[in-house]
C-alpha cells in the first residue's frame, strides 16, 4: 500500500479539491482519510454513507463532587488553567478549560475530585463509490491533538490494507496534526498557490516533511493568479530540488463542481485537464 | 472595541480581512493588530518594512535538585504528560510534553522540584505608524502550548480605539483562547459548500460564547444564495460581500492590501469597522 | 532477569503488540522463576507522552529487559537511562510464548 498526503501548509491552497479529483480519478484500489479533523471536508465531495460512528476521548477531565465539596477553594488556587470557579456555592471545573492536569485532585483535602473521562470527537467509518473513508469531527474549543489523526489513518489501515492506495487529505499548518498526519508516508504532495503567504508556509511544510523523510513534490494551484510569484515558487524548488509536479490553473469550474458536491474531474474542464496530468506523472513513479 | 477575526475554514482570507480593516481604521483612530495564529503567523508579511522587537515567552517547568531527589518517581507517576521519568540515577524531563500546571512541585514529598523559565515562543511588536502597531505571538516548533502565547500576545496588545485579532482557523482550543473577551467576532467565510459548513461551525462556537457575531463572504462569484440563506436563518448580519477579482488576488498575494492602494476599499472596510460598532452597541 | 513483551492481550498465548508504548497489555517473564505477570498498560489510552508513562511503568515493575518491534524516541531514551536493554523482535503473527521462546535463543539484537 502506498501511503500518498496531500497537504497545503497555508489553509485554502485547494487540497480538498485535489484530493477528491484523485479519489475520483485513480484506478487503483483506495481508501480515503480526511486529517483535517478541524474542518473534515473531504466528505462534501465523496457523497458517504456512514457505517460506523465511534466515540473519541480526551485527556479526562477533573470533576468536583458537590456532595463532598466543603468550598476550602484550594483547588481553584492551584489551578493554573482557569478551569474552577465557584457556582452555587461549591466550586465547579469547567471541562472546556480543564487541561487534565489532575492538580486539583492532589491537592483537594477532602477527595471531591474525580477524574472523568471526557470526549472532544467523533470518528466515521463511510463507504463512498471510490472506496472507503475515514474521517472524524474534533469537537469545538478541543486540543488539536495528532492522535485523533493516527487514529484515523490506523483504522483505514486495518480495514483495507489490502488498498493499493492510501489517499490522505491533510490539515493545514506545521503542527502536531500535520505531523501525524505525514508521519508514515511515503509521499507528501504539497498543493500551494501563488501568494507570498503561500510560499512563506510552502517553505515550512516542505522542511517538516523533509525531516520526517518522505519524499515531497509541488504543486501550484490558481497558478495564473499571479504568475510572478508562480515563477518564485518553481525557481524555489529548483533551488531546494524538489519535484514540482505542475500547476492547475484558476477554473470557476472547481467552485461550482464544489457546489455540486462532486469531484471537479468529472467535469471536462481546464482544470481537470491539469490534475489528470499531474496524476499520471506522480503515479507512474509511485508504481 | 476588540474584534476577533476567524473562520471555520482555512484560506478564507481571515488574514486579509484582519489586515485591510485594522490598516483602514488606522487612518483616523488607534488600532492594534494582533496575530494569533501563533503557529503559522503571517500578518507581518504585510509589513516588510517595520522594525521588530521580540521578546520571549516563557512557561514555568520543573527543575529536580538531584541532591534532594530521593528518584522516587511520585512526580513521574503524578505527570499525566509523561513529561517526567524517574530513572536509575536520576529524573528525567521532556520539555515538549510539559503543561507547566506545577503538580510536580506538589507531588515530590521531599521539595526537591522548583520551577524555571523555559521559552516556547515569542511575542513581537513593530509600530507601523504612530497609530497603527503589529503584536505578533510565535509559536516555537514543535511546542504545544499555543494558549500560553495568545495569552501573551493578547496582554502585550493592551488597549486602543480597535484591538483587532486574527485568530487561526477552526475552533479548537487556540481559537477559543483568541476569541475570549472579544466584544466582537468577524467570520470570514467563502460562498462554497466547504465554507458554509464550516462557518456553521465557528458560528455555534460564537454563539455559545455570547460574542455578537457578522459574516464577511469573502472571494464572492455572486452565487452567494446559500451562505445569505444561512446567515438569515440565524439572524447573523452580513459585513460585507467581497467580490472575486483578479486584480485583488494579485494585490492580496503579493503582500500588499488592497486598501493601501485604493480609497474605495479603504472606505469599504473602514465600513465594516462600523457595521462591528453598530453590531456591539445593538447587542 | 525480567522481560517485558507488549502484548495484546495478558495471556502467553496472546499476539505480541510492536508497538511499545500503545500496547494494551505488558506481560512480564520472570527468567529466574519461568513465570510471567501481565499488567494492563496505563498509558495506552493517554492523549500524549505515551513513551515516557510507560517507561516509568516498567521501572516501576523493575524490568531489566524490553523485547520489542517499535519504540519512539522519548521512551527509548528514558528506558536506557534506567538502565534497561531493549531487544528487537519483529515477527508478525507471533505470541507472548514465541518472545519468550526467541528471547530464551540468545538471538535478538539490542536497540
Amino acid at each position: 500500500m502506498i501511503r500518498f498526503a496531500v497537504v497545503s501548509g497555508k489553509g485554502g491552497t485547494g487540497k480538498t479539491v485535489v484530493t477528491g479529483a484523485i479519489a475520483q480519478i485513480c484506478i487503483r484500489s483506495r481508501v480515503m482519510v480526511d486529517c483535517d479533523v478541524d474542518a473534515a471536508n473531504l466528505e462534501l465531495l465523496l457523497n458517504p454513507q456512514i457505517l460506523e460512528r465511534k466515540d473519541f476521548y480526551g485527556m479526562e477531565a477533573a470533576c468536583i463532587d458537590p456532595g463532598i465539596c466543603t468550598a476550602c477553594g484550594i483547588c481553584s488556587d492551584a489551578c493554573r488553567f482557569d478551569a474552577i470557579s465557584m457556582v452555587n456555592g461549591t466550586f465547579s471545573v469547567d471541562p472546556g478549560r480543564c487541561e487534565g492536569c489532575r492538580v486539583c485532585r492532589l491537592v483537594c483535602p477532602s477527595g471531591a475530585v474525580s477524574m472523568q473521562p471526557r470526549i472532544v470527537g467523533e470518528i466515521f467509518y463511510s463507504q463512498t463509490s471510490y472506496g472507503n473513508l475515514v474521517h472524524a469531527r474534533l469537537a469545538p474549543g478541543a486540543a488539536n491533538s495528532g492522535l485523533l489523526v493516527s487514529d484515523i489513518k490506523k483504522m483505514a489501515l486495518s480495514r483495507n490494507n489490502d488498498c493499493d492506495l492510501m489517499l490522505i487529505d491533510g490539515p493545514p499548518g506545521i503542527g502536531c496534526p500535520l505531523i501525524a498526519t505525514i508521519t508514515g508516508t511515503d509521499h507528501v504532495m504539497v498543493v500551494t498557490e501563488p501568494s507570498v503567504l503561500g510560499l512563506h508556509d510552502l517553505e515550512r511544510v516542505v522542511r517538516v516533511s523533509r525531516s520526517l523523510r518522505t519524499q515531497v513534490s509541488v504543486v501550484i494551484n490558481k497558478s495564473d493568479l499571479n504568475s510572478r510569484i508562480s515563477g518564485e515558487i518553481r525557481d524555489y524548488c529548483r533551488k531546494k530540488e524538489l519535484v514540482f509536479r505542475g500547476e492547475i490553473p484558476y477554473d470557476e469550474a472547481v467552485m461550482e463542481a464544489v457546489r455540486m458536491g462532486r469531484p471537479v474531474t468529472e467535469y471536462d474542464v481546464p482544470a481537470s485537464e491539469a490534475i489528470r496530468c499531474i496524476w499520471d506523472n506522480i503515479s507512474q513513479e509511485l508504481w | 472595541m476588540i474584534i476577533t477575526v476567524a473562520s471555520g475554514k482555512g484560506g478564507t482570507g481571515k488574514s486579509m480581512v484582519a489586515a485591510n480593516l485594522a490598516w483602514s481604521l488606522a487612518a483616523s483612530d488607534p488600532v492594534t493588530l494582533v496575530d494569533c495564529d501563533v503557529e503559522e503567523p503571517n500578518l507581518h508579511l504585510f509589513f516588510p518594512e517595520a522594525r521588530a522587537v521580540v521578546t520571549p515567552v516563557t512557561i514555568m517547568v520543573p527543575d529536580v535538585d538531584p541532591d534532594r531527589c530521593t528518584l522516587c518517581g511520585d512526580c513521574a507517576r503524578f505527570c499525566a504528560f509523561g513529561a517526567l521519568v524517574a530513572a536509575k540515577d536520576r529524573v528525567l524531563f521532556f520539555p515538549e510534553h510539559c503543561h507547566s500546571c506545577g503538580g510536580c512541585t506538589i507531588a515530590c514529598p521531599v521539595g526537591a522540584i522548583a520551577e524555571i523559565p523555559r521559552p516556547i515562543g515569542t511575542v513581537t511588536e513593530r509600530a507601523i505608524t504612530t497609530s497603527f502597531r503589529l503584536v505578533t505571538g510565535t509559536l516555537n516548533e514543535g511546542e504545544v502550548l499555543a494558549v500560553k502565547v495568545i495569552q501573551k500576545a493578547k496582554d502585550a496588545a493592551g488597549s486602543a480605539a480597535w484591538v483587532i485579532l486574527d485568530a487561526s482557523p477552526g475552533t479548537s482550543c487556540p481559537v477559543v483562547e483568541t476569541l475570549q473577551g472579544s466584544d466582537v467576532c468577524i467570520l470570514v467565510t467563502e460562498s462554497t459548500p466547504f465554507g458554509l459548513h464550516d462557518l456553521a461551525l465557528a458560528y455555534d462556537v460564537t454563539s455559545q460564547m455570547g460574542i455578537p457575531s457578522g459574516v464577511v463572504i469573502n472571494r464572492s462569484d455572486g452565487k452567494d444564495e446559500a451562505a445569505l440563506r444561512f446567515c438569515k436563518e440565524k439572524k447573523i448580519p452580513v459585513l460585507a460581500v467581497i467580490p472575486f477579482e483578479r486584480k485583488i488576488a494579485e494585490i492580496q498575494g503579493s503582500g500588499d492590501l488592497i486598501s493601501r492602494r485604493d480609497p474605495v476599499w479603504k472606505e469599504r472596510f473602514r465600513a465594516i469597522g462600523g457595521a462591528c460598532r453598530a453590531l456591539w452597541e445593538g447587542a | 532477569m525480567r522481560i517485558c513483551i507488549p502484548s495484546k492481550g495478558p495471556e502467553p498465548g496472546d499476539l505480541v503488540d510492536e508497538r511499545f508504548g500503545r500496547a494494551p497489555y505488558y506481560v512480564i517473564f520472570d527468567a529466574e522463576s519461568g513465570t510471567t505477570e501481565s499488567y494492563k498498560n496505563p498509558a495506552a489510552e493517554g492523549m500524549g507522552g505515551v513513551g515516557p508513562r510507560a517507561a516509568q511503568f516498567l521501572l516501576d515493575k523493575n524490568v531489566q529487559v524490553l523485547v520489542t518491534a517499535r519504540i519512539g524516541g522519548n521512551a527509548l531514551g528514558a528506558l536506557k537511562a534506567g538502565g534497561i536493554t531493549i531487544l528487537l523482535y519483529d515477527q508478525a503473527g507471533s505470541t507472548v510464548r514465541d518472545a519468550i521462546a526467541a528471547y530464551k535463543s540468545g538471538g535478538l539484537k539490542e536497540q
